[in-house]
């Protein structure tokens, strides 16, 4: 299983605060497809905080790409967590590209970072920078983009280097109709091609154009679980 | 495969490897800290750090050199002074340079009296007296420089003995003055080395609390390219080497700006070496070697500071 949790819980600060996930416990195979939904605040951006391992469960077992992510007060090797996130790319909410580098050089910093020769680099990105219909924009900055051209440097970033896990959250937010149904056909090529990918939404509506499997939270709890045979409730 | 098969890839390789660093940024700054870490602010307080441990080096240096000069002159021999030299002694029959020369060839704790020739009695006094030191009218006394055995000191009743010989002869022993003045070198070396230590923490702190504002600014774009998978290497070599540059100019200027300071210092000290060289010998060398350490300084600082501060992030 690429992401597998048993009985997860996930409490911001050492303080005891509530958890915000209990008790979660789900699995999703080697090119699984995956929707995340439920209401604001049901913990789907916490959940995605732990795959994408920006945090760590306070309790439970996690398993990320095979392998096992240990609780927060456990010391971790830093370098295997560094290279797990290599092969993970995410679509954050509010994009997070930054802002002193161009198009171009936000969608290659994946590539830089893991090593990548500088000139299947500039290959890479100025094929997926056509692909998202943004080659004649690579010099532009991101105050310099729309909202959706943003949104769109933000897929390029997570996809450039081939993930073996994608995260998507809200990713079709800042998209026009077009835009969102070309972003559902990147993901679902990319799913085709043994990429596991889950998209967190609030779009029912492009849920309905696009079916699959669906986790339900609702106040930190899984409460559905498609893949199990158990379906969102009414 | 063969080996021309072989050969031929490792042309490939090589020539991937000539394009691949072609084509990368010569200066790419993924980070931003180029902006964050500004080049004015933190070079202008390493350069004045420099300047003063330039400073201080050459205090140290000075103070090494006078002391082993002191050391040596205690060693090169004990003065025996004849003042009116050319006068009747009291045997009535030599002159009293004459006469001491005579009774010290006969002392046991003598090994050899050398008389100081006129021209060197000049030389050595020319620091204070200048040229004139040549032509003075007032009568200068005459020197001996003695050795003594290696297993004999120097006795107690020694002037007395060639008070009676030639009245008013003195007797110079440098060794406690040598002891006193080496006593304060090595002070005045323990203080410049301090000074030198407080310096280097200074400039830690100084260098700490800039990596520190440089995280405060970047850590957001420090947050994102963790996530994309960046090791704590690659964060902490960035800032290491921005912030190593930085000092490494700061380094170079203090350096420069230290060069006419101890030349004036080498100026002024100059009429008191005996060969009429430097009396602070300009230890170039040290003065090349004080960017790097700027250098290294820095970029140490920067890598621990950075790797603490990322230890919060999961």
């Amino acid at each position: 299983m690429v992401v597998r949790l048993d009985q997860v819980g996930l409490r911001y600060g050492p303080s005891g605060e509530d958890e915000v996930l209990r008790g979660i416990s789900l699995a999703v195979p080697q090119g699984g497809f995956r929707w995340l939904q439920g209401p604001s605040g049901a913990g789907k951006s916490s959940l995605l905080r732990l795959l994408y391992l920006e945090a760590r469960p306070s309790r439970g077992r996690l398993s990320v790409l095979n392998t096992d992510i240990p609780i927060a007060e456990t010391r971790l090797g830093r370098g295997m967590l560094a290279r797990l996130r290599r092969r993970i790319g995410v679509v954050f909410q509010d994009f997070r590209l930054l802002p002193h580098l161009t198009a171009f050089e936000n969608v290659a910093l994946p590539l830089r970072i893991a090593g990548r020769p500088e000139g299947q680099v500039r290959a890479d990105v100025q094929e997926i920078l056509a692909w998202v219909g943004l080659g004649r924009r690579r010099d532009a900055h991101p105050q310099e983009l729309s909202g959706g051209e943003q949104q769109r440097i933000a897929i390029a970033r997570a996809v450039v280097h081939r993930p073996a896990l994608l995260l998507a959250d809200e990713p079709t937010g800042n998209l026009d109709d077009a835009q969102a149904e070309r972003l559902m056909q990147l993901l679902r090529e990319m799913n085709r091609l043994g990429t596991t990918v889950i998209v967190a939404t609030h779009n029912a509506a492009l849920v309905r154009r696009h079916p699959g499997p669906g986790l339900f939270l609702d106040g930190g709890r899984l409460v559905g679980d498609e893949a199990d045979g158990y379906h969102e409730p009414e | 495969m063969s080996r021309s098969d072989r050969a031929a890839e490792r042309l490939a390789l090589a020539a991937e490897a000539a394009r691949n660093r072609a084509l990368r940024p010569a200066r790419r700054d993924d980070l931003g800290l180029r902006r964050a870490l500004s080049d004015r602010l933190l070079p202008f307080l390493v350069a004045a750090m420099t300047f003063l441990a330039a400073l201080t080096c050459a205090g140290f240096v000075a103070s090494s050199g006078m002391a082993a000069r002191w050391r040596a002159g205690a060693a090169a021999g004990i003065v025996v002074q004849i003042p009116d030299p050319g006068a009747p002694a009291a045997d009535g029959r030599h002159t009293r340079r004459a006469a001491v020369l005579a009774r010290l060839a006969t002392l046991p704790w003598v090994a050899s009296a050398t008389p100081m020739s006129e021209g060197a009695l000049a030389d050595m006094l020319r620091p204070w007296l200048g040229d004139s030191a040549a032509n003075l009218v007032v009568p200068l006394p005459a020197v001996v420089v003695l050795r003594l055995t290696a297993t004999n000191p120097l006795p107690p009743d020694a002037a007395a003995t060639l008070d009676t010989v030639a009245p008013g002869t003195l007797i110079e022993d440098p060794g406690l003055w040598v002891t006193r003045l080496t006593r304060l070198a090595t002070s005045v070396q323990a203080l410049s080395f301090l000074v030198l230590l407080i310096v280097a923490l200074v400039a830690v702190s100084v260098i700490s609390v800039a990596t520190r504002a440089g995280l405060a600014a970047r850590r957001d774009a420090i947050a994102i390219v963790h996530l994309l998978g960046a090791t704590d290497g690659f964060v902490a070599g960035r800032f290491a080497r921005r912030i190593g540059r930085l000092c490494l100019l700061g380094g170079l200027a203090g350096a420069v700006a230290s060069v006419p300071v101890l030349a004036a210092l080498l100026g002024l000290s100059a009429p008191f070496e005996a060969k009429g060289g430097p009396a602070i010998p300009l230890e170039l060398g040290a003065l090349a070697a004080l960017p790097a350490v700027t250098w290294v300084i820095g970029w140490g600082t920067a890598q621990v500071a950075v790797r603490r501060w990322l230890a919060r992030l999961v």
